[in-house]
């Protein structure tokens, strides 16, 4: 009916912090072993913006590509009010379907996200281990 | 089958990101996350459908699967569209800017 209006939603949120916490970040840089031969170089770690952008991402291209099938579906349409169940007065239904079906998949792509970070976090202190482990090799 | 056909989207799509990282020169990552992010929300409806027809979730009939692999395939098509506009507007490897100029 129209679930995909939920993390549409959320994208929006989520937009609009990112580019709140773009403006006021500063880079960080570290050092890493970023090639196979394990030489050490100076990078930049990636801000929690860019990381939320992964989130933005995620949101926007499902709930576009979900609005296309509900046109398809003629769950949408392209004149007001531009969703069948208001204009079928079904929009108790179509309220709980958001509830229920639109939560769940904003819910679920949050928890992929905050996945993702937990994973991405673990490669970057492995990363930054790394180097150090080498250099207390060497002392050795 | 609509989420069976964004799935095999995605991860063809991530692997050439994969492939193609860190350069990023084609900003396949777009496709990725597109791909992923309908897959993922198709899951619950997936579930949800399950939830309610059971076992005969599994047993759809030739002319919906048809449909539904139909649309599957739209919108990958359509995701592929979108991909390429942002390609061309934000031209990563200079290609349309240098089509627009002329050196002298």
């Amino acid at each position: 009916m129209a679930c995909f209006l939920v993390p549409a939603a959320e994208a929006v949120i989520t937009t609009v912090a990112a580019k709140v916490m773009k403006s006021k970040e500063k880079e960080e840089s570290v050092e890493v072993s970023l090639s196979a031969d394990g030489s050490v170089e100076e990078a930049t770690k990636i801000p929690f913006s860019t990381k939320l952008g992964w989130l933005n991402k995620l949101l926007w291209g499902g709930s576009v590509l979900l609005a296309f099938e509900h046109v398809w579906h003629g769950e949408v349409i392209p004149y007001f009010p531009f969703l069948t169940a208001v204009k079928s007065g079904e929009t108790a239904e179509m309220f709980a379907e958001m509830g229920s079906a639109g939560v769940m998949m904003a819910a679920l792509i949050t928890a992929v996200w905050v996945g993702m970070l937990a994973v991405s976090s673990v490669i970057e202190k492995r990363a930054l281990r790394a180097p150090k482990i080498a250099e207390e090799d060497i002392l050795k | 089958m609509t989420l069976l056909t964004t799935v095999f989207a995605a991860i063809i799509c991530t692997i050439l990101w994969y492939k193609g990282a860190p350069k990023s020169e084609m900003k396949v990552s777009i496709l990725c996350w597109m791909y992923w992010g309908a897959s993922l929300m198709w899951l619950i409806d997936a579930i949800f459908e399950y939830a309610e027809l059971g076992a005969e979730y599994f047993t759809p009939d030739p002319l919906d699967m048809l449909n539904d692999f139909y649309l599957g395939l739209s919108v990958v098509a359509l995701g592929l569209i979108i991909w390429l506009i942002i390609l061309l507007v934000k031209d990563p490897k200079g290609v349309v800017k240098a089509t627009l100029f002329k050196k002298k």
